[in-house]
């Protein structure tokens, strides 16, 4: 048997392959609509702005095919893309891991909570996230520079400070104001995720652990919780990190575009910038292309480290 | 003092007659830990809510009370003036508000529902059958999660408008039905269903198509729901300015945009209360979907996790 399978040549594994893909038929139909979609509007697209990034595309003209120039003009001449991968960068890096420590120790404390509480409470946290960056009027609105500010009106009662603090248009506050916004919006998907993987941990394993002499719910939490959920730890990392690095239309919607002096200007609004004002969209290519590289990059970094979870 | 030992009295007399249950679960919860867990609960459950509270205080402001300084955040006289002004606004401006409401809801309701059936056709099929290229697919879908529509925008702009869509709601729908989260989490919910009661009405002569509908679909009802939460508050938050240029077949999402940034023009300093009433609306919309649908949220979010 192991002798007639070893001998089984290309074309008979062509052939099982074809007869394989003939008994499917019927199962390819089924996934077909929404391939054609998911092909021409996620994958298709990815190729071809790699190709374009390559070009001096503009619409108007025929594009024409100018090797690396788009991303050496991006990383030597181009000061406003640098300041946009620091912001980026800046963002990500409070609002990622900030959102996604939040959203899991959010999710483990109320799953310590009574069910009915804890429900009201998920909805306050996820609440922010469901209505897009819209909401965060009521950011401009709390942090106004002018007597209307809720924010400057308190410090100023406190005694705290004696002249409004321009939130909005001093370029040393409107990053705060933008990561604020971020992170109360962060708790999308992925702290679902949390809040239903703890719920599912089997209620027999922590019977069992406190047998075998776990004490209290922190080594609980270490020895227990934290093992079981590794899988929604994956799919929560993916959801922050991607959301995190894409960090733009609320900039846009709570000071304005361009930011003042540029401060909150990240990759996602220079892709704006040149995509959509600027028409140039060759060099709006190469913007995405690296932001792709990037989500990819620390998501697969992310996502390695994740792995030793428990390990 | 005194309340904190009040408090402590209280919660050992109260935990004493919960120790006698004829089991214990879980191991032991201290007083600090809970005092300290619920406080921090409380104080972050407070500051999350609390931009949700000011906006509905605005909303409910006259507009004497919105320049009050300092700001107040309770009403003294709450009035729905903003909610009235906001519709007049939105019916006198060059397009009537009614025009921006039922452009979103026809994307919301269209692309929706055709998201949700096409999706779970293509997700049946890789989550329960092995054929030449579903490996490769559902590692093209994890994929695609790791990065989102900023990337691919440029490409779709010149797609959509080859296929003759700027302008049309559809510029916005069918690009949205490729949203690979919806389908992703039923594709993990549908793995659960168990092989034997497919097989069993394949022997019975069910087609695929056929066990779709009659079986897959009624028993992942959950992710079906999520999904359509999910896809729900996308295209409901989509402000389809990438490919729609006509004011006329702009969205609610749009308008609730324009107002916050004081764009609309003839408000003065009228808007700060229109805005915050157009933001409630934006919010309240989904909330309550999400409300009617949360059981089956949890459901579904218990099977999201990535296998390695």
């Amino acid at each position: 048997m192991a002798r007639t399978m070893a001998k089984v040549s290309m074309k008979s594994k062509i052939g099982y392959t074809l007869r394989d893909m003939k008994r499917s038929i019927p199962l390819y139909i089924m996934i077909a609509p929404f391939m054609i979609v998911f092909l021409l509007f996620v994958v298709y697209p990815v190729l071809q702005a790699i190709y374009y990034s390559f070009t001096d595309f503009n619409v108007l003209e025929k594009a024409n095919f100018i090797g690396f120039d788009n991303y050496k003009k991006l990383i030597l001449d181009d000061e406003n893309f640098i300041t946009a991968i620091k912001n980026t960068f800046i963002i990500a890096v409070i609002v990622g891991p900030g959102g996604y420590i939040l959203s899991f120790l959010l999710a483990w404390m109320l799953n310590e909570l009574p069910h009915k509480i804890s429900s009201v409470l998920t909805v306050i946290f996820y609440a922010p996230s469901m209505a897009g960056a819209a909401v965060v009027t009521v950011f401009r609105q709390i942090f106004a520079d002018d007597s209307t500010g809720y924010l400057n009106a308190i410090l100023r009662n406190l005694g705290i400070t004696k002249e409004a603090i321009l939130w909005l248009s001093d370029s040393e506050y409107v990053m705060i104001v933008v990561i604020l916004a971020s992170l109360w919006t962060s708790l999308g998907v992925g702290f679902l995720s949390f809040v239903a993987g703890i719920k599912g941990v089997d209620e027999a394993q922590y019977e069992a652990g406190s047998i075998d002499g776990i004490k209290n719910r922190w080594q609980e939490l270490w020895f227990i919780t934290l093992p079981n959920m590794k899988p929604q730890l994956l799919f929560g990392a993916v959801m922050q990190i991607t959301g995190s690095l894409s960090v733009g239309a609320m900039g846009d919607l709570i000071v304005g575009f361009p930011s003042p002096n540029y401060a909150t200007h990240t990759i996602v609004n220079h892709l704006n910038d040149y995509g959509s004002i600027r028409m140039e969209m060759g060099y709006a290519s190469a913007i995405a292309v690296i932001l792709f590289v990037i989500m990819i990059v620390c998501n697969m970094l992310i996502q390695k480290l994740l792995r030793k979870v428990g390990t | 003092m005194n309340a904190i030992t009040k408090l402590y009295t209280w919660y050992m007399s109260r935990k004493k007659t919960k120790d006698f249950k004829p089991f214990v679960k879980k191991s032991k919860r201290s007083f600090w830990g809970n005092v300290i867990l619920g406080g921090f609960l409380l104080g972050l459950g407070f500051l999350f809510f609390f931009p949700v509270l000011y906006m509905l205080s605005q909303s409910l402001k006259p507009m004497n009370e919105m320049f009050i300084f300092p700001p107040k955040i309770l009403v003294q006289e709450p009035t729905l003036d903003n909610y009235r002004d906001f519709f007049n606004v939105l019916a006198n401006t060059v397009v009537p508000f009614t025009r921006y409401l039922f452009n979103s809801l026809l994307v919301v309701v269209v692309g929706s529902v055709l998201h949700i059936v096409v999706a779970s056709l293509c997700a049946y099929p890789l989550s329960k059958y092995k054929f030449p290229g579903s490996k490769i697919i559902n590692q093209l879908i994890v994929y695609s999660l790791m990065f989102n529509s900023a990337v691919t925008m440029i490409p779709n702009f010149l797609t959509i408008s080859k296929l003759g869509l700027l302008d049309t709601q559809a510029a916005i729908i069918i690009p949205g039905l490729a949203s690979t989260l919806g389908l992703y989490l039923m594709k993990n919910f549908m793995e659960q269903i168990p092989d034997s009661l497919l097989e069993a009405a394949q022997i019975d002569g069910a087609g695929y198509v056929r066990i779709h509908f009659r079986i897959v679909m009624p028993i992942v009802k959950p992710a079906l729901v999520t999904a359509f939460i999910l896809v729900f508050q996308s295209f409901w938050t989509n402000t389809g300015d990438k490919y729609i240029y006509t004011e006329a077949e702009k969205g609610f999402a749009y308008m609730v945009g324009q107002l916050s940034n004081g764009k609309v023009s003839g408000l003065g300093s009228s808007y700060a209360g229109i805005s915050a009433a157009s933001a409630v609306i934006m919010f309240a919309v989904p909330l309550v979907v999400f409300l009617i649908m949360q059981n089956n949220v949890v459901s579904t979010m218990a099977t999201s996790g990535m296998k390695e």
